[in-house]
């Protein structure tokens, strides 16, 4: 028996070893929140000053850093040209796009270049990219002071309306910001987890966010935890800042202002609108609200409210509508109405939707901070950080993945039913002699033959350093990242060589498929079980014949006499020949063990013989050194 | 217990955790090596896992994975000095036999 000594951590499962720390994000027209997964809840931070929300403004100021939030807000109405709100909307767009929709926007646009539109403030041109960034950065910054630690990786949830240009605008702000971006999350999917209707057997709702820019109307089914989004629609130009502008000229209206260019003028009717709305929407509020503007004060009646709203309220009905059209179910097929969006507080919205939908919408939690607490679950969750009760079942691996090794059996690495993404390692060996390249091959499947699994792909690892069978380290780790893709990756620990693979496993693979290789794994398991034995004897002879074989032709002559020697061979005959023709795998250990027995004396003699051979000639001094 | 430690083992793995001065204890464990055959496997532990098993002896925390349980049930683990060599010994009555250097072992 060897003795052992205590080695340092690290060869072992990767993904255990170390609690990450990721954050959800949503990115939103008017706001923007953070938020992340702590022991028990998920936190959506707050500032000084306990708000979530964060205004997704950038002020550029005439020198000094970037102003990002509520700082920047504050000069909105008296800077209003070196103040970018809304950003969300021009993300993705090109100057065309602008151009065919003539809202306005309080800042200048930069139109030059047809494919990027860039926003022209006294700090020079900036793309939506640059500002969305921006916008990023500070809400990191926010989370990272408030943890007092790195952020390891983040979800951005975007619209589900929003096209291929527009994820990937999303997606360069944030590389732009430095963030490692889990996967951005389409808004009504974040909801749903965040309502934990993902735990649910099975369901069909409909998500009604209404936000500041953009309206959505999603619907998604849920079978066991796995998304299958059935419809989107709705309009990427229409939300609260909408509301806000209806209010907006109707005040101008009322008051016969003449807005024309006055951009600062413009602001302020805005904002006094926007504050109108908010306290007619604000559900303990039942009364009229009066507006003061230059000295004038007009009331805003809920009716008046209403009305102005009314059109807006019926566009997004008639998105409804058609959506669920679109979705090829009927009304009565929804089991769930998510409320989602600050504006979705409004009455009307509440009470036009329970009247289309014919149930009562839910808005138990705050339709605000809703989308952010679901992708900051989403990030815990892809981050690697699944805790023993709380893990979310996104996608599990249907079948395992392994590893061939020596005699045709199967190493599992990645168990079956493990939720991904995972990482594990494992460390593997070479099996013969000055090995310098070693066949990786892998393997799907329950089977413990690789005969019975699935062949998924091969490929070599070479330059390996020559050394004595069993002392090179090999590391192999298996990686399956949220999207179901599977990195194969072998790495010489010496000498840092690797090279790595990917493949998609659950391509060309049916249901029936895998309930067959489960089935069979199952029903063979003893024989699976017994032939691994097997094999595992068969190679242990293989090694042991081809190590003194090969001892004999280098050594034997010098140290055994004619007698020793045949005898040695004789055994070795004897254990070829069961290895070869008999499947009783107790003979076959027993003369395994006879040659090991038999062959002792012999490696014994081979040591001292070596040891002679290289301290002879020479002085101790030589020796020593 | 299914698993027990001489004093000599106790008294050294003590002294290893306190002079590496971090982490939790001593993992014992069982991993295949390359193409057949057990070994044993003895680290430090800086975290544990929903796995483990954690044994108190006295201030000195051992840590099994339940996987490796199995294998090494009823094991004594000693500390011992073989001439020059010096190291911890497995007894095992869990093994039916072993390979020729005794670094791997079948149940």
């Amino acid at each position: 028996m060897a003795l052992m000594q205590i080695s340092e951590p690290g060869s072992r499962v990767s993904n255990t070893n170390q609690k990450k720390r990721a954050i959800g994000i949503d990115l939103g027209t008017t706001n923007s929140l953070v938020g992340f997964r702590a022991q028990n809840e998920t936190i959506i931070i707050n500032d000084d000053f306990g708000n979530v929300l964060v205004p997704s403004i950038v002020h550029f100021p005439l020198e000094g850093k970037y102003l990002v939030g509520k700082s920047a807000e504050i000069f909105r109405e008296s800077d209003p040209k070196n103040t970018v709100a809304s950003v969300k909307r021009l993300l993705g767009r090109g100057a065309e796009d602008v151009v065919e929709q003539p809202l306005s926007y309080p800042y200048e646009l930069d139109l030059s270049d047809e494919r990027f539109l860039k926003i022209r403030t006294r700090r020079g041109s900036f793309s939506p990219v640059e500002i969305s960034s921006e916008i990023l950065k500070h809400l990191q910054n926010k989370a990272q002071s408030f943890l007092e630690e790195q952020v390891d990786g983040v979800v951005i949830t975007v619209p589900a309306y929003f096209d291929e240009a527009q994820r990937q605008a999303t997606k360069d702000s944030a590389t732009l910001a430095g963030m490692n971006v889990l996967r951005l999350l389409n808004e009504p999917t974040a909801a749903a987890i965040a309502y934990g209707l993902d735990n649910n057997e099975e369901e069909t709702i409909a998500v009604y966010d209404l936000g500041g820019g953009t309206f959505d109307i999603s619907i998604l089914r849920i079978v066991k935890g796995v998304f299958e989004v059935l419809a989107t629609g709705g309009d990427a130009s229409l939300g609260g800042d909408d509301f806000d502008f209806a209010i907006a000229d109707w005040i101008s209206e009322s008051l016969s202002l003449k807005i024309g260019k006055n951009t600062n003028l413009q602001a302020s009717v805005l904002s006094t609108a926007r504050i109108a709305k908010e306290k007619l929407s604000n559900p303990s509020n039942h009364d009229d609200v009066n507006i003061e503007f230059m000295s004038k004060t007009l009331t805003l009646t809920r009716e008046k409210f209403s009305k102005l709203t009314e059109l807006l309220v019926r566009r997004t009905i008639k998105a409804c509508r058609r959506t669920v059209r679109d979705a090829g179910i009927g009304f009565e097929e929804i089991d769930n109405v998510l409320l989602v969006g600050g504006s979705s507080r409004n009455f009307n919205v509440r009470k036009e939707v329970k009247k289309l939908f014919g149930i009562d919408p839910k808005y138990d939690l705050d339709p605000d901070k809703v989308v952010a607490l679901g992708a900051a679950l989403q990030a815990d969750v892809l981050i690697g950080n699944k805790g023993a009760n709380d893990s979310l079942l996104l996608d599990v691996i249907p079948l395992s993945l392994g590893l061939e090794t020596m005699g045709g059996l199967v190493e599992k690495i990645i168990p079956r039913n493990a939720t991904i993404p995972i990482s594990k390692s494992q460390e593997f060996t070479t099996f013969k002699d000055g090995q310098t390249a070693m066949k990786l091959h892998i393997l799907q499947g329950e089977r413990e033959l690789v005969s019975d699994c699935r062949s998924l792909a091969h490929f070599e690892l070479r330059g390996i350093p020559p050394m004595v069978a069993g002392s090179a380290k090999i590391s192999v780790s298996f990686r399956v990242d949220a999207d179901g893709l599977l990195g194969v990756e072998a790495q010489e620990l010496s000498s840092g060589k690797k090279t790595s693979i990917s493949i998609k496993p659950s391509f060309g693979l049916t249901e029936e498929e895998i309930t067959r290789m489960l089935r069979d794994s199952f029903e063979k398991a003893e024989i699976d079980h017994e032939q691994r034995l097997l094999t595992e004897s068969q190679v242990e002879a293989d090694r042991l014949i081809h190590d003194i074989q090969g001892a004999l032709e280098q050594d034997g002559e010098n140290v055994l006499d004619e007698q020793e020697i045949k005898m040695l061979q004789l055994n070795i005959k004897d254990l070829k020949v069961v290895r070869e023709q008999s499947a009783d795998r107790n003979l076959l250990v027993n003369l395994t063990e006879k040659l090991m027995k038999s062959s002792e004396t012999f490696a014994e003699r081979r040591m001292n013989f070596s040891i002679k051979k290289a301290l002879s000639g020479k002085s101790l001094d030589e020796v020593e050194t | 217990m299914s698993i027990t430690i001489t004093s000599n083992a106790k008294d050294h793995l003590k002294r290893s955790v306190s002079e590496r001065n971090k982490g939790l204890g001593v993992r014992l464990g069982v991993k295949r090596t390359g193409c057949s055959g057990l070994a044993y496997l003895m680290e430090f532990v800086d975290v544990l896992s929903d796995e483990d098993e954690v044994y108190q002896f006295d201030e000195l925390k051992l840590v099994v994975d339940k996987k490796s349980l199995i294998y090494l049930k009823g094991t004594q683990l000693d500390y011992v000095k073989d001439g020059l060599n010096e190291g911890f010994e497995f007894t095992n009555p869990n093994v039916k036999n072993e390979c020729g250097c005794g670094e791997s072992f079948h149940v």
